[in-house]
């Protein structure tokens, strides 16, 4: 399954954004940032004692069980007093999450992590981005391996210098992804896959942002 | 108009190119001291282009100014910097003003530089840089629209003979070839051997080969190489031999190791020339080709 994967803010920032705002009311996630350790339960419930010990009213917490889902709105009726009292929500989701909370309520939306990218679980407590839904998709041509979102510089016509033992010369811990793909065609006998000049590029695909309307 | 440096690479001699670093600033008074000292020496200077993805004064500038101090510069264009209208609208500033070779290069990230957190372009990669100057010289842009007015290049590329593993490198540099690189200036090599296997494959291609020397400065500036650049391998034995130069003499060791290789690649043609990069070290090049028995 894919899931939207964050990182929570430093302590710093968020004391920054919630600068002047003495009642807050803090909103976690059941699905996404629950499984990342970044806004489930315990994690609210730390965020909660930290910034009461700083002195802030928290008017009250919750943990909605999937905060992108068009239903939350109906999740954040049930609060509607205890989120009425606070001066902003302190909101521990996604970016997806934020946006869905900011649409359905009157109210100041305050971020406390980053969403790094859209990622799939691959082993327990690691998640990897395997695709940034670029519009113009080449697995065909790479064995299933996509070099736009595994190569950091998102080359599509094989390695560049900075590879080093299979690794990416931004962080010895990445593969590279031309190493993972010669591997993988050589394997299946499809090297001339990657001999095969690609063109630049399309980078809209679809222009950003992307529109979606399901034909009748 | 064939550029002195492709008329070079044409000829057969030996040739010989090397570097010149763009300063950080505007003060451009090395610079020229390096380009009077070398323009005579070699048969081309590459201007490297925000060399670690360090922000300096612009590659296109600094060839600019060795080609109205009477050198043959070649412009280094990585695709780290602009997307596929500014590096186009380069190379035809670039044409306008005489400058006629270019090395194409993908670009290191902008994570390693000294401005992290940029965003890096990569809209074109190297080997769709060598087609688009292929392209604009047949008089169409990347859009498919007509030039007016012509444009001539001697494009190259780079191929790392060390990498490991070394298999989808020489598919690159294969496609690089193809993609119409007319030389390559290789990363540094230091064990000729394994260089001179790398050049029984290379030699089936229709390409120039400029071998890549680096000037050792000293035993820890090679074992720093050997752990943080990639494709660099500087075997025990040289890094031994630096450290056996007396003190203060590390640099004359260096040099006198450079000038050997550079002679041994050119007494067993091995390849077509030689690359000499002496980082921040520009002012010694001429000792090296003297070494070499060049000059």
């Amino acid at each position: 399954m894919i899931r939207s994967i964050t990182r929570q803010k430093p302590e710093e920032e968020i004391d920054r954004l919630l600068d002047g705002l003495g009642r807050v009311f803090i909103i976690g996630c059941g699905t996404c940032t629950t499984l990342t350790k970044t806004g489930g339960e315990p994690e609210v419930r730390a965020m909660k004692e930290r910034l009461s010990g700083q002195g802030r009213l928290v008017t009250g917490d919750m943990v909605l069980p999937v905060a992108c889902d068009n239903l939350t709105g109906e999740a954040l009726n049930e609060y509607g007093q205890q989120i009425d009292q606070a001066d902003a929500l302190l909101i521990m989701t996604c970016a997806f999450g934020v946006q869905t909370i900011a649409r359905q309520l009157e109210k100041m939306v305050v971020p406390a992590l980053d969403t790094l990218f859209i990622g799939k679980e691959n082993g327990i407590g690691r998640f990897d981005e395997i695709c940034t839904q670029c519009g113009t998709c080449i697995l065909g041509e790479t064995g299933g391996i996509c070099p736009v979102t595994s190569c950091h510089k998102g080359l599509v016509n094989g390695p560049c210098g900075g590879t080093n033992n299979g690794k990416c010369e931004i962080d010895p811990e990445k593969d590279c992804a031309w190493t993972l793909i010669y591997n993988r065609l050589k394997d299946l006998g499809r090297l001339d896959s990657m001999r095969t000049y690609q063109k630049p590029r399309n980078h809209q695909g679809e222009p950003s942002p992307g529109k979606f309307i399901l034909s009748a | 108009m064939i550029s002195s440096f492709k008329k070079a690479l044409e000829s057969g001699k030996f040739v010989v190119t090397s570097e010149v670093a763009p300063p950080k600033g505007t003060n451009l008074e090395k610079m020229p001291h390096h380009i009077e000292l070398l323009k005579d020496k070699v048969d081309a200077m590459n201007v490297t282009d925000h060399q670690s993805s360090v922000m300096r004064f612009p590659s296109l500038g600094g060839a600019l100014l060795v080609k109205e101090m009477g050198g043959e510069p070649i412009l280094q264009m990585t695709c780290r910097d602009r997307n596929r209208l500014a590096l186009q609208a380069d190379l035809l500033f670039a044409a306008s003003r005489g400058i006629n070779n270019v090395l194409c290069l993908t670009g290191d990230s902008v994570v390693l530089g000294d401005h992290k957190e940029a965003k890096g372009v990569f809209d074109l990669d190297s080997c769709q840089l060598l087609a688009a100057i292929r392209r604009l010289e047949k008089g169409k842009d990347l859009g498919g629209n007509d030039l007016d007015g012509s444009v001539s290049f001697c494009a190259g590329a780079i191929v790392t003979p060390e990498a490991n593993p070394i298999e989808p490198q020489l598919i690159k540099f294969e496609k690089k070839i193809e993609a119409g690189a007319e030389f390559i200036q290789t990363q540094a090599v230091y064990d000729l051997d394994n260089f001179k296997k790398f050049m029984g494959y290379a030699k089936q291609f229709p390409v120039k080969i400029l071998a890549g020397i680096i000037l050792l400065t000293s035993a820890p500036m090679a074992r720093f190489m050997n752990k943080n650049v990639a494709g660099v391998n500087v075997p025990q034995e040289l890094i031994d031999e630096m450290a056996s130069a007396p003190k203060g003499r590390a640099l004359d060791k260096g040099i006198e190791i450079a000038g050997r290789m550079i002679k041994r690649v050119r007494d067993e043609k091995m390849c077509d020339g030689v690359h000499i990069m002496a980082i921040g070290r520009e002012e010694l090049v001429p000792d090296i080709i003297s070494a070499a028995g060049l000059i």
